[in-house]
């Protein structure tokens, strides 16, 4: 097809396709960009229409610093986020790793039926089944606090990341182990320092997932804690929003979804091939 | 590593011997996931089930009363409202979805000159949350402090000022604008994997053929895409079905209660008024719902016969 072309018509062919993926980029990129830029002006001027985005009486860091005036600060929330969803990486990629190599190296008794069980959560919208996790935790004394948030972001990971990490395990040749076996590793050894390199880009990929997935999470949240000082960022700005402490203060709520955006696109620049290939794992699957 | 080369015989005697109690510590490793699934799944789950047979609420003693929760749901007339309203935004949403990510899926399908930089940039909106989008565009969509009204009004598109969010046709299309520009890039990656994995001497043949660039579309790419089609269209609908944040933030279920979602009604059943039993049977009726599209999904994902 492209010997076909001549010269000229081959030129046009990429000027437009060019241009279309220019002006595609610029109206994905747009609102991104544009709340980011509106961010630095200060708050009489966050009160206009951002027309032109970009800050025109000055740059000002005023909409970051009024962010903790707001009941107990965002500084509290951007803290518990981080908490929330560093503990969840930790635990899914422990637990999934754990679980991964347990389902793909042993042949233990109901091992085909808890691997279904697991995997089966996923057609299951947890939505569904949020008043009963609410009173469980309750239960177990882990009402309102983040480590039961915790619990339950690990939870609704690990269809996904068990999924990915046996996998992963499944890839790596068995005479690798045997080899270490006769070397005299047992099985932690074997798994953490001969098996956890071989496999090391599934976990990345599952501990990109779970931070995602814990830092964006709203309604578990919204429903879980009800306290403010246990506000994950989606909450405490939703509430800011909502008008919850006076009038919306707009500037506030931008610089406060740019704290909330920046690191999720700066994990996934900086990790995009990872990314992908969960995706793809996801959708070949 | 010398090990790697040498005779594994002796390995194999010892895990004759150890075979039973090797093989039982695998419980071991899985136990953690099993448990958390556990007691913050599967019990759950038996929960709901067990609730929406109650009367519960939060504070006070709970009351079997049967099957009289879903004999509520039945005159539930706002219940059903906002399932036809779920309905309705998943078919729109879906397509609206499907129209700009297929196109897209297509532009980036082969590797060219700054693909790469374009699919990243399409992407973008994707890692973001829900969340964060919903409390960006309602900043966007805002009358007085937000881009687009008063964007059209200083462009002399619009006469005055149009608060987008007041009623129900503005409102829900903007939401519509917002989903597809955050999940388009998503979508996009999933439909670009099913493309890719298009013989490309398939494609070569029918242009031999004579085939054009439509009846190629037709006879090639949409059969052998069934799969990944299905895939995409299944993470939509269901994603669609549970659309929860954005109604909550950008509308809060308005104009006039239009934009309730089956969640936001379960929601608001649950965690607002605190009818938990009943709340409960409502999440029975949505989870029905849901299994229900996974067994289409896994049916409409089986291997197709004569091929693989």
């Amino acid at each position: 097809m492209a010997e076909a072309m001549s010269q000229n018509r081959k030129a046009a062919f990429s000027l437009a396709r060019h241009s279309t993926g220019i002006i595609a980029s610029v109206l994905f990129l747009a609102p991104i960009v544009w709340t980011v830029l509106s961010t630095f002006k200060p708050a009489q001027e966050a009160r206009q229409p951002p027309l032109p985005p970009w800050p025109t009486t000055g740059f000002s860091i005023e909409n970051y610093q009024t962010l903790n005036s707001f009941g107990d600060g965002l500084w509290v929330s951007a803290q518990n986020s981080i908490y929330v969803s560093v503990m969840t990486v930790l635990l899914s990629v422990l637990v999934s790793v754990l679980a991964g190599y347990g389902f793909s190296r042993f042949r233990f008794p109901f091992r085909d039926f808890f691997f279904v069980l697991i995997l089966s959560t996923i057609m299951i919208p947890f939505q569904s089944i949020l008043t009963p996790i609410f009173l469980v935790l309750t239960r177990l004394g882990l009402h309102n606090t983040l480590t039961g948030l915790v619990c339950v972001y690990v939870t609704l990971q690990l269809p996904f990341s068990i999924f990915m990490m046996r996998n992963a395990f499944d890839a790596v040749p068995r005479e690798i182990e045997e080899a270490a076996r006769m070397d005299g590793a047992n099985n932690v050894t074997m798994l953490v320092r001969v098996m956890l390199p071989l496999v090391w880009p599934g976990v990345v990929t599952i501990a990109l997932f779970a931070f995602l997935g814990a830092w964006n999470e709203f309604l578990a949240a919204l429903v879980l804690m009800t306290d403010q000082s246990k506000f994950t960022l989606p909450v405490m700005m939703t509430a800011l929003q909502s008008g919850r402490f006076g009038a919306i203060d707009w500037g506030a709520v931008q610089a406060g979804v740019t704290v909330m955006m920046v690191p999720c696109l700066i994990l996934f620049l900086a990790l995009q091939r990872f990314y992908i290939r969960g995706l793809m794992a996801g959708a070949v699957k | 590593m010398t090990a790697i080369a040498a005779t594994s015989t002796p390995a194999r005697a010892r895990k004759l011997v150890g075979v039973s109690r090797r093989q039982w510590v695998g419980l071991l490793y899985v136990l953690p996931a099993v448990a958390l699934v556990t007691v913050f799944f599967v019990i759950p789950l038996g929960m709901t089930a067990w609730m929406s047979l109650n009367n519960w609420p939060l504070m006070g003693e709970h009351s079997f009363v049967g099957l009289d929760n879903y004999f509520a749901i039945l005159r539930d007339t706002r219940f059903w409202n906002a399932l036809k309203f779920t309905a309705y935004y998943t078919v729109i949403v879906t397509i609206a979805i499907f129209a700009v990510a297929f196109p897209l899926a297509i532009f980036i399908e082969r590797p060219r000159p700054l693909t790469n930089l374009y699919r990243t940039a399409f992407f973008m909106p994707a890692v973001v949350g829900f969340a964060s989008a919903s409390l960006l565009w309602s900043w966007l969509l805002n009358v007085d402090s937000g881009l687009f009204s008063p964007a059209a009004f200083d462009l002399g598109l619009t006469g005055k000022r149009i608060n987008l969010l007041a009623t129900f046709q503005p409102a829900f299309w903007s939401i519509i604008a917002m989903v597809v520009w955050k999940v388009a890039g998503f979508t996009m990656i999933i439909l670009m994997t099913g493309l890719q994995s298009i013989p490309q001497d398939l494609q070569e043949a029918a242009v031999i053929d004579g085939a054009g660039p439509f009846a190629r579309f037709r006879a090639i790419t949409l059969p052998l895409m069934r799969r990944t089609l299905a895939l995409a269209l299944i993470l939509s609908v269901a994603g669609s079905i549970l659309a929860f944040d954005q109604f909550y933030i950008i509308l809060r279920g308005g104009p006039r209660n239009q934009t309730l979602t089956a969640v936001y009604w379960i929601f608001n059943q649950s965690f607002v008024s605190f009818k938990l039993g009943y709340g409960a049977a409502l999440s029975m009726v949505l989870l029905v719902i849901l299994v229900a599209l996974s067994l289409i999904q896994l049916w409409l994902l089986r291997k197709p016969e004569g091929l693989d």
